[in-house]
């Protein structure tokens, strides 16, 4: 186990190596550069900031300071806001992403597991028809369009919730409501279905039959020995969905005008603000690979059949 | 089934078992059983044809700006039947533009992974060893970038280029692709009927052609299926971003975009797009889900 967390370990090293560098040199290799603004700047300003900035050195030369810096965890400063290091940026962005981030996935977890359950518990009838086909809807309806067809009708239309802004540090339920649950539909929907397929077949195996034929009554043949082995595929599709949750942050967060990573990327981007952008491709990756190893981990804990070595 | 049979459908079956079905008739008689297959397909193919042709019969254009007519609602009147939007410009006719970019998008940039994807996978799997592992850990290093990124950064620093739509997103989806491709291959060569082909003389070039390819067709074609509507997916992402086709011209994401903006006042440019898009998707996913079931009997 040990030795399969060092060995996932150090593929990470080089994975996030390239991601570093295709982002990096991407990047400087594009035309534009973020210093272009309505007036042209005079040369000796510019070339004041490209030397400010390090620009002028040779681009391995600034790969490698980059690099360094990541290290020790020095993101450097924002080119756009002049008075804001990346890192305050990052950390006043990641609380509220992560916050509906982790929201939906809660939600998503504890609607779409029972639906997945009880449409495999009821399988062929109405009720597993309808809820595979709400699901099917799900899937199907991104979240740019159900974010703001939910903010028209709960927003706009009934009233009950408002419809876009968050005030920095002033998350409340109702603010974070319409996000959550436009974030988490598509999840819900995905683990519904995988719920239900995995359940299905659980169900069917021998060791169900077994508990059956030993007449232990239903409820116990689900909660001791169906449960745990239909909720297993769950467990390693985590890594994915968070990485679900962490793309369609980026639409939530425009569609709600909320002041989180995702859209912190966007306008970055825009705006060529390199640092925040590399700052954020850099802590997503690593956080997908960190979550997919966890979710790895933890399904051979869960799952005695599988053995790392 | 049953046990009993009349006579008459005992001749019947053995008409069928003497005439033989190939595996590809047979996967066509379960898809077309498959009433939201077909469905699916019958709607798709409407909007399909309404998307290609519907522009040149109508009497609007998408990029002529009606300034006396700005957000209007749905009307008979002019024949504005969707509606107009911020601009001036009939929203029907814009829709069939947008759905055409869509699919468009959909089919080219998912071709653009099919290609990639199967001679990668194809050339891992058939090579194998050390080839294989090297080109498997490219696709493993890749699966870990988190690709919406570098496409957003794609677009922004190369600018908003049809062509590099097509290419990014086509070069995002192939991954997959490889997996499936060099799986299927590997497990094939192994197969009694592969060998069976190997011992009574085949040549390699029509085990290929005969055996592999039908074979890896399958879950391939399957896979075209669900990922051309991610595609669509991806490309209404971006320019619900502001980063995908420009205006003039539009796509359903664009479209669902304004619309997003304009919903208060002027609803109807939410709703038409967001429902074009909502049937286009679901189209994709019945017919890729009954194309599964037909193809890969193994899973009902």
């Amino acid at each position: 186990m040990l030795a399969y967390t060092m060995r996932r370990l150090m593929v990470a090293i080089p994975t996030m190596l390239v991601i570093i560098a295709v982002a990096f040199f991407m990047m400087r290799l594009a035309p534009g550069s973020p210093f272009d603004t309505e007036r042209a700047l005079s040369p000796e300003i510019r070339a004041q900031l490209m030397s400010f900035y390090g620009f002028d050195k040779p681009l391995y030369i600034q790969f490698l300071d980059y690099l360094k810096g990541l290290a020790t965890f020095d993101l450097g400063p924002s080119l756009i806001y002049k008075d804001q290091t990346v890192s305050e940026i990052i950390g006043s962005g990641f609380p509220v992403s992560m916050t509906i981030g982790l929201a939906a996935l809660l939600l998503a977890t504890f609607v779409g597991v029972p639906m997945g359950l009880f449409a495999a518990l009821k399988q062929n009838s109405l009720p597993d028809y309808s809820i595979m086909a709400i699901a099917m809807a799900g899937i199907c309806i991104p979240s740019l369009v159900t974010g703001p067809i939910l903010s028209l009708v709960f927003g706009v239309y009934l009233g009950w919730l408002p419809t876009a802004g968050l005030d920095l540090g002033k998350m409340t339920f109702e603010t974070l409501l319409l996000p959550v649950v436009t974030l988490s539909l598509a999840q819900i929907a995905i683990i519904s279905r995988l719920v239900r397929s995995s359940a299905v077949e659980v169900l069917r195996s021998n060791f169900v039959r077994t508990a059956r034929a030993k007449g232990l009554p239903e409820g116990q043949v689900l909660a001791k020995h169906a449960l745990r082995a239909a909720l297993l595929p769950l467990v390693s599709y985590l890594g994915p969905a968070c990485a679900g949750l962490i793309t369609g942050s980026v639409v939530v967060e425009t569609v709600f005008q909320l002041p989180g990573i995702g859209k912190n990327f966007v306008t970055s981007a825009l705006q060529r603000d390199y640092p925040v952008v590399m700052a954020v491709v850099v802590l997503y990756a690593g956080l997908i690979i960190l979550l997919n190893l966890l979710a790895d981990l933890a399904y051979g804990l869960l799952d005695p059949k599988v053995k790392y070595e | 089934m049953t046990l009993l049979t009349t006579p008459q459908e005992k001749a019947e079956l053995l008409e069928a078992a003497v005439k033989g079905r190939s595996l590809w008739e047979d996967a066509r008689r379960r898809l077309f059983r498959n009433k939201a297959a077909v469905g699916s397909m019958i709607v798709l193919g409407t909007l399909t044809f309404l998307a290609i042709f519907g522009p040149f019969f109508w009497p609007h254009d998408y990029e002529t700006i009606y300034n006396d007519r700005v957000l209007q609602a749905p009307t008979w009147e002019h024949l504005h039947i969707f509606g107009t939007d911020p601009q001036g410009r009939d929203l029907f006719v814009r829709l069939l533009y947008g759905l055409r970019m869509s699919l468009a998008v959909g089919l080219v940039a998912t071709g653009v992974s099919l290609l990639i994807g199967v001679i990668w996978g194809a050339t891992a799997g058939y090579i194998g060893g050390r080839v294989d592992q090297i080109m498997m850990r490219i696709v493993d290093v890749l699966y870990a970038l988190p690709f919406i990124f570098f496409v957003i950064i794609l677009m922004v620093v190369f600018g908003r280029n049809l062509i590099l739509i097509f290419v990014a997103i086509g070069a995002v989806e192939w991954l997959t692709m490889a997996r499936i491709v060099r799986g299927q291959t590997i497990s094939l060569r192994k197969k009694e009927f592969v060998e069976a082909a190997e011992a009574a003389g085949v040549t390699s070039a029509s085990i290929v052609t005969r055996h592999i390819v039908p074979n890896v067709l399958g879950p391939v074609v399957v896979y075209v299926t669900l990922t051309i509507p991610a595609v669509i997916l991806t490309e209404s992402f971006l320019s619900f971003l502001g980063l995908g086709v420009q205006e003039p011209m539009t796509s359903l994401g664009n479209l669902i975009s304004i619309g997003a903006r304009e919903m208060e006042i002027a609803p109807w440019l939410l709703i038409f797009p967001a429902t074009t898009m909502m049937i286009t998707l679901f189209c994709f996913n019945f017919i890729g889900d009954g194309l599964r079931d037909a193809i890969d009997p193994r899973d009902r």
